[in-house]
């Protein structure tokens, strides 16, 4: 036995004769984790958490939480005999006066970017492979909620340097905040301690940048994986990939040697941004003047669409009460957020619902064999882009030299009508792509050999699919609408809750009613006989009589072809 | 099912399951029409069969290992190589600190992480496990003895049957949250009438933002913008967040036209002293200040969401999600010929909220 076993078991005696570990570990040492490039998103969120805690913790050994007012006198000349807070001096010194401070720093803040990045992207990728459903709709309400808490940590850390920009942000917030009708002026109050700006606000964000947020975000991601690892990672369709296995390499030794690896990866590619390229320079902005802006001010990306939100909505303001309710704020500030969420969180259950698909799923789902969803998330994705765009709006105007009010008039628009635009389109896509997938289980792929019949007929010659090929193109579960019961049984008593099961049939014919479904065993075998058969059947009625492909067939010989197994 | 209808079905192809909506689903053995070839052979990799690949694949993964280590010895000469304790450029000593310490210590993880990669895709074992899953769901008789178990010590506690201590557990725990609650009372104090008045007041002087010198009417031209702050902030306390507080309200711009341009409201016609203008700088959208004027039209644009207002128009909105006009201060001089206000703003400066003034 090698030494490294040797030394290794010594621990694992320990270990198992206090906590019996080696049960553990037996069941778990050799857990099987399947390979994919999409995979990879989450864990690219999880190690720049990881990198953001690590930075941060070094950077909260010098900076200083407070609103004190006092006069520069650090080793940056140009700010020198300046006014500013403890928060802003402290950053600059952090920045130049200890050394690797700036580097810690924008380490912390491009970690940042890409933790919210990764997790957002990780999350277009579950919605789209269906990696939601039965059973791991838990583990996307705890991403969701990660992905909420990531943004306003992102969003308290921003505003902690109390620099022009960060103040600028705040201020935007304090807004937000007075739109908010009845206790708008008094919640303001309690969070700046009094009058905005105070000299409060930034010690209480900063015990909520430093400890409660990260905390819950610590814990929900502990969760997270416990959850992923109990119920083991999907896999995409293959052969031999079902919803009874998973294959994957073992996570001893070659996911720990991949993964860890990873966080290597991720932590060298951040730092080495952070070495060349320059992020938050707040010794150029200044300390925060509740009455100076710079032209040009823009959030962190994943702000924007919330600027964009304020940028786009019109100038409505009502009277309720005589007191003043500005819904232009409030919509975009407040329930815009809610409306994008809270469908957002609640996904899984309104999809299970509509199509009644109480199973487990382990297998992935292709994008295109679920064109509706795909074609929602799509819009979703629209929307959102559009209202980033639009928070940049001025950077539109001045790179295109469009005037802005034609930018903003644009935009509203635009993010009205191209949702619904993109999600058809999308579908489109999505149904046409399922009905080259059934073609090629059908007939084979196209291999460019043209032939030319004896009677100078030219046709393309199908060359067939493996069947590992064809396997993964049809693998998936075929989708049919729920079906509406009969509105009174035989004794002509009403079905219960006809109203609600009546919508429900209604959405699920949205969803599934023009699904290309792919091919029986019946249509193979029909094809495989015939040669050519439908092969330009759309799936929408019968095809057209043999397309001037082959000799033309009465409808009765072909009705012959294709017999199925007889019972 | 009849030859016959088998063949219609290849013929209406993927229709045929919503040809009849009541009809029966299509029975799973027909539906699947490629059957699951099982997991594809293994393939052996270059390195796992030759040993000069492998060889190389070893020498490889230690050479990056090995650069790492240099790597991180090269970033703690950096480290005090770059001082950036400097008499001159600070800002650049910072800039060269930085980037040696961030190539070298980017570099040495990215090679660490690229070497354990490379090792687990060259070297390590290639085959795949197959493991079962296990339905998630607990067996029946395991579920029903957690429920008895469950409902076993509902009856030991009595919690369902002592309706009395049941209630005033209930009541007790309900209430619990409250001093939680009123212990926050003390964020900070209720808004009451701060927000809807500044230090600016009848007489008071307009100085310039920045010199704080008072102007004169005739400092100032046509076309012209000036920042302005109430001659009074200077009195305002040094500690505490009074002055900052100021700042996020007083501030004004100061703007001059011809007086024909000016189109003023009912009541605010003697607000203007010789075409000079005053308003607030405090974006009446979220509260942004704003900063873009452009001379001809009389517009002014706030940076943050471009919310544009009319100076020649009472501050009135042209464009963008501002919901209210740019409150305006009316101005005057004084005896020694300088700028003063009227008196303060007659409305709340800023967003709107719930008990604005106006």
């Amino acid at each position: 036995m090698s030494a490294v076993v040797n030394g290794a078991g010594k621990v694992v005696d320990f270990v198992d004769q206090r906590i019996t570990a080696s049960n553990w570990l037996k069941r778990n040492i050799r857990k099987a984790f399947p390979d994919h490039w999409s995979f990879l998103l989450g864990e690219i969120a999880l190690f720049s958490f990881i990198v953001l805690l690590l930075s941060g913790t070094f950077l909260a050994f010098w900076f200083k939480p407070s609103m004190t007012e006092v006069m520069y006198e650090g080793a940056y000349t140009n700010l020198r005999g300046i006014h500013m807070s403890e928060a802003f001096s402290s950053t600059l010194d952090l920045s130049f006066e200890v050394r690797g401070g700036l580097l810690m720093r924008q380490v912390h803040h491009w970690a940042a970017l890409l933790f919210v990045a990764a997790m957002s992207v990780h999350m277009l990728r579950i919605f789209f492979t269906g990696a939601f459903r039965k059973p791991r709709e838990l583990n996307w309400l705890i991403g969701a909620t990660m992905l909420f808490l990531g943004i306003v940590n992102g969003f308290t850390g921003y505003s902690l340097p109390d620099d022009l920009l960060s103040g600028t942000g705040m201020r935007i917030i304090e807004g937000g905040m007075l739109a908010i009708p009845f206790i708008g002026a008094a919640l303001s109050s309690f969070l700046f301690g009094g009058e905005y700006p105070g000299d409060d606000a930034i010690s209480r964000l900063y015990i909520l940048h430093v400890l409660l947020v990260p905390g819950l975000l610590l814990a929900l991601v502990t969760l997270h994986l416990m959850i992923l690892w109990y119920q083991k990672h999907t896999h995409w369709a293959g052969p031999g990939r079902t919803d009874r296995n998973v294959i994957g390499y073992p996570f001893f030794p070659i996911y720990v040697a991949k993964s860890g690896g990873f966080f290597f990866v991720v932590f060298g590619v951040i730092t080495l941004i952070s070495a060349t390229i320059q992020i938050n320079p707040v010794w150029l902005w200044g300390p925060y003047d509740p009455s100076r802006v710079s032209a040009g001010t823009q959030p962190d990306w994943y702000v924007g669409f919330l600027d964009g939100a304020l940028r786009v909505m019109p100038a409505w303001e009502i009277n309720i009460f005589g007191q003043p309710l500005s819904l232009g704020v409030l919509i975009a500030a407040l329930v815009l957020p809610g409306l994008v969420l809270t469908p957002l969180i609640l996904y899984p259950w309104l999809e299970q619902w509509v199509t009644g698909d109480w199973r487990e799923h382990h297998v992935l789902d292709r994008p295109r064999n679920q064109p509706v969803r795909t074609g929602i998330g799509v819009a979703f994705i629209t929307f959102y882009v559009l209202l980033w765009i639009a928070g940049g709006n001025d950077f539109v105007a001045t790179i295109f030299d469009i005037p802005i009010n034609w930018v903003i008039w644009f935009m509203r628009i635009a993010v009205i009508v191209l949702p619904p635009v993109m999600y058809f389109v999308t579908k489109r896509i999505c149904l046409g792509l399922q009905r080259r997938d059934r073609e090629k289980v059908l007939h084979g792929r196209e291999s460019g050999v043209i032939m030319v019949s004896p009677d100078g007929e030219y046709s393309e010659l199908h060359a067939p699919l493996s069947q590992e090929a064809a396997y993964e193109l049809a693998a998936h579960r075929r989708q049919t609408p729920v079906q509406l019961d009969p509105e009174t049984d035989e004794n002509g008593i009403p079905a219960p809750r006809r109203r609600v099961e009546k919508v429900r049939a209604r959405l699920s014919s949205f969803y599934f009613g023009d699904v290309v479904q792919k091919p029986t065993v019946h249509e193979l075998e029909a094809a495989h006989h015939d040669g050519h058969g439908d092969g330009h059947g759309d799936g929408h009625g019968p095809a057209p009589a043999a397309l001037g492909r082959g000799e033309p067939e009465p409808p009765g010989e072909q009705s012959g072809i294709g017999t199925a197994p007889q019972p | 099912m009849s030859t016959h209808e088998s063949a219609e079905m290849s013929g209406h192809g993927g229709e045929v399951e919503r040809a009849e909506p009541t009809g029966p689903p299509v029975p799973e053995t027909v539906a699947e029409p490629i059957a699951d070839p099982g997991l594809e052979d293994h393939v052996d990799r270059l390195a796992d069969i030759d040993p000069k690949a492998e060889r190389r694949a070893d020498r490889q993964v230690a050479g990056m290992f090995a650069l790492a280590a240099l790597l991180i010895v090269g970033f703690l000469v950096a480290f005090f190589v770059f001082q950036i304790e400097v008499d001159g450029n600070v800002a650049e000593a910072v800039r060269n600190s930085n980037l040696a310490l961030g190539l070298t210590l980017g570099l040495a993880l990215f090679l660490i992480g690229t070497g354990a990669i490379h090792w687990a895709k060259k070297l390590m074992s290639s085959h795949e496990v197959d493991h079962e899953r296990h339905e998630l769901r607990s067996t029946d008789d395991v579920r029903e003895a957690a429920l008895a178990d469950y409902e076993l010590g509902v009856e030991e506690s009595g919690f369902g049957r002592r309706k009395m201590i049941r209630n005033s557990l209930i009541g007790a725990m309900v209430l619990l949250p409250l001093p939680a609650v009123v212990l926050f009372r003390d964020l900070g104090p209720l808004p009451g009438d701060k927000k809807a008045h500044t230090i600016w007041d009848t007489d008071v002087r307009v100085v310039r933002d920045g010199s704080f010198e008072p102007v004169r009417p005739a400092d100032l031209e046509i076309g012209s913008l000036v920042n302005a702050m109430p001659e009074t902030f200077e009195d305002l306390p040094e500690s505490g967040p009074a002055r900052i507080n100021e700042r996020a309200k007083s501030p004004v711009i100061l703007v001059r036209m011809e007086p024909d341009e000016i189109n003023a409201a009912e009541g605010r016609e003697n607000w203007h002293v010789d075409g000079i203008l005053a308003y607030s700088k405090i974006c009446t959208h979220v509260g942004c200040p704003i900063n873009l004027y452009e001379q001809n039209t009389h517009h002014m644009l706030c940076p943050c969401h471009q919310s544009t207002f009319d100076l020649a128009d009472n501050g009135r909105v042209v464009f963008g999600p501002a919901p209210r006009s740019l409150p305006q201060l009316p101005l005057a001089v004084d005896d020694d010929g300088y700028l003063v206000a009227q008196s303060d703003f007659t409305e709340s400066v800023g967003p709107s909220y719930w008990g604005r003034r106006r």
